[in-house]
């Protein structure tokens, strides 16, 4: 990328990273990126889950025949390659939207310096 | 339908089968040898330069991931126990959310080569390194076993070589095949090699697909009907065959299925495919890649187990050299004669052969980086030494590999898998997460998670069904029994374990981690500040 030459001018080992977490920005991306992951994985889990659980303890409704022979068991298998597929291209979509112009703004603050540490250069938001 | 002189004759040609495969090898062979021609530094070797585009490395990642359990076992999982087989398939494809949602991009930014580069990151480095290249090494080595055990079952059927010394010389050559690829390619050659393989293994199983389909008018449910009516069961078609028998197997099943969908994203050689990409964004690529052509390959492993119970019959699998494992080849003879078994044949050796190398490389890398390089000679190893232990640790790991694949011969290669992806999400899992999302988490947790996850589950393993008490354990008689612990399957204990243990021990760990680290990890996961940038040539 364009960056790539400013980036290497500025030494990351003088970079006040606590003073980058505690920044709105971040805590922002943090929260994005949070909020989105973990109430969808576990959501997946669950429903993961519940076919196991189905597929183990409900055999009768699993075996239940749907268009010819075809099942419950099937139908609800081949359901949880669309949920995957499904979320995967939800969260590219999202991470594109939401995520990597938030990491790339506060990427950009720190490989130019707006984060370096006062002991070192004096320049502190 | 099929008739076999002897069961243990090998169906179609022998040399036709060996002459594929010897095209494969020599192919793959030029193409490791010109790629390997800039493996210069640690970063050549262990992560290709990090100079793999998102689709290339999603194409290596399931040529890593669909392994012989994969293909062969799942095939004749669905072939003999119906619906229940391909519960696998679909507890595989389902931890991909986990890789993709929580670890792939993060990892990306924060390591270097291996797993133990991101839990040491805030940790204290020593001990947590230690215990991290500890459980990579079990894993891989478990991992390493299904796929050598997995070799000489298809050799037997392939080959027609029947006896135990002429398997465990087929073993042998693998290995010998293996560590070649791994010395001279490192991880660009294995890379390319996994991509070649799922090319092969996706575009045949695709091929018989479509095939199977067609000779049944492209009606999934009459080829349902022909396979009821060839193994005289309906019930191939719902759950429970293998895993409704009773209330234990109910739970094993539940402890299983908790163990693949926990187990891929602590697989220590699939996390370190996220480091051959140059940013985190490539790396969300690949999985996205990965997931599409892993989710397509395990629909067709639904068609292709009861193509094969339908065309081939249990019966006839069960009989053949190999057992249940040669039911995909036995398929493709039945549609293609012996040029297509020997194709498909070619193609299952080729993915043992990738993941035995991916495998490797990453168990080398684990040792030579984490415990040679960082501990041995904390972090300042001298220039070329590191690289120069990885190979020495190839040919090791080759030799133990080998040895251990022959012992295992004829083992259940799914069942192995399995263990291993239960190793994995007991001890890894938790301090992936823990350290990646979780600021309490202290350096005292990490290692009662780690230490407990990997111990609980190899302890549980070793007292279970698996192991004593019957004719089919591996100490094959019911004289010795020391199985105290009903199920198969550890994960559904130790896995809750190993989150508990590290959970507790850090909360009343009263030694505080280093806040700056914490923060500066946090930053460079979600951010990528800092993260190891692409070898230039």
């Amino acid at each position: 990328m364009g960056n790539e030459a400013l980036s290497e001018d500025v030494d990351l080992s003088h970079v006040d990273y606590p003073a980058v977490q505690q920044s709105p920005e971040f805590q922002e991306l943090r929260k994005t990126h949070r909020s989105f992951v973990f109430p969808v994985l576990g959501a997946c889990l669950a429903w993961y889950l519940a076919y196991v659980l189905l597929a183990v303890y409900a055999v009768d409704f699993m075996s239940t025949r749907v268009f010819g022979s075809i099942n419950v068991a099937m139908l609800l298998g081949l359901a949880q390659v669309v949920t995957t597929f499904a979320v995967t291209m939800w969260y590219v979509h999202f991470a594109n939207k939401h995520l990597d112009p938030k990491a790339e703004r506060i990427r950009e603050e720190i490989e130019t310096g707006v984060f370096l540490d006062r002991a070192d250069e004096g320049t502190v938001r | 339908m099929l008739r076999f002189e002897a069961a243990s004759a090998s169906p179609g040609e022998p040399w036709l089968n060996i002459a594929i495969f010897g095209a494969f090898v020599a192919v793959t062979m030029v193409i490791v040898f010109r790629a390997s021609r800039n493996n210069k530094t640690a970063a050549d070797y262990y992560a290709a330069g990090r100079s793999f585009t998102g689709g290339q490395n999603g194409s290596a990642i399931a040529g890593d991931y669909l392994s012989a359990a994969s293909f062969l076992g799942i095939v004749g999982a669905i072939a003999m126990t119906g619906y229940d087989g391909f519960l696998y398939s679909i507890g595989f494809l389902v931890a991909w959310l986990v890789a993709l949602l929580l670890v792939a991009e993060l990892l990306r930014n924060t390591g270097k080569f291996t797993m133990a580069d991101v839990l040491s990151f805030r940790l204290k480095q020593r001990p947590v390194r230690i215990a991290a290249a500890t459980t990579t090494l079990v894993v891989c080595f478990f991992y390493l076993l299904a796929q050598m055990a997995g070799a000489g079952g298809l050799v037997s059927l392939l080959l027609g070589i029947g006896d135990q010394v002429g398997q465990a010389l087929v073993i042998t050559v693998v290995g010998g095949l293996m560590i070649l690829y791994v010395l001279v390619g490192g991880m660009k050659g294995t890379t390319w090699v996994q991509i070649i393989k799922a090319v092969m293994l996706i575009a045949g199983a695709g091929l018989m697909t479509v095939w199977v389909l067609a000779m049944y008018g492209f009606n999934f449910s009459s080829l349902l009907d022909r396979a009821v009516e060839v193994t005289q069961n309906p019930a191939i078609l719902d759950p429970g065959l293998k895993y409704g028998v009773s209330e234990i197997a109910k739970i094993d099943f539940v402890s299983l299925g908790l163990a693949l969908v926990l187990g891929t994203a602590a697989l220590p050689h699939v996390l370190m495919r996220f480091y051959t990409v140059p940013t985190a964004k490539e790396a969300r690529k690949s999985v996205v890649w990965a997931i599409w052509l892993i989710g397509i390959f395990y629909v067709f492993t639904l068609v292709l187990g009861y193509g094969a119970a339908a065309l081939v019959g249990p019966e006839v699998i069960a009989a053949a050299p190999g057992g249940p494992n040669s039911a995909a080849p036995l398929l493709a003879f039945s549609l293609g004669g012996p040029l297509l078994l020997g194709l498909i044949s070619a193609v299952a050796f080729a993915t043992i052969l990738a993941v035995v190398a991916g495998l490797t490389i990453t168990a080398a890398a684990s040792f030579a980086h984490d415990i040679y390089a960082s501990v041995v000679k904390k972090g300042k190893p001298e220039p070329g030494a590191e690289v120069k232990v990885a190979r020495r640790t190839v040919v090791i790991i080759g030799i133990v590999a080998i040895i251990g694949g022959i012992g295992a011969n004829g083992q259940n290669i799914a069942f192995l898998v399995a263990l291993a992806f239960a190793v994995a999400a007991s001890a890894n899992l938790p301090t992936i997460v823990y350290s990646l999302f979780w600021k309490r988490f202290t350096t005292r947790g990490a290692l009662w998670s780690m230490y407990g996850g990997l111990a609980s589950a190899i302890v549980l393993i070793a007292l279970s069904p698996v192991v004593s008490g019957s004719e089919t354990s591996m100490l094959k008689t019911e004289a010795i029994d020391f199985a105290i612990f009903p199920l198969s399957n550890p994960g559904i204990i130790s896995i809750p374990l190993a989150f508990l243990l590290g959970w507790i021990v850090s909360v009343v760990d009263n030694r505080r981690e280093d806040a700056l680290k914490q923060s500066e990890m946090e930053v460079r996961s979600l951010t990528g500040v800092g993260a190891e940038k692409a070898v230039s040539h």
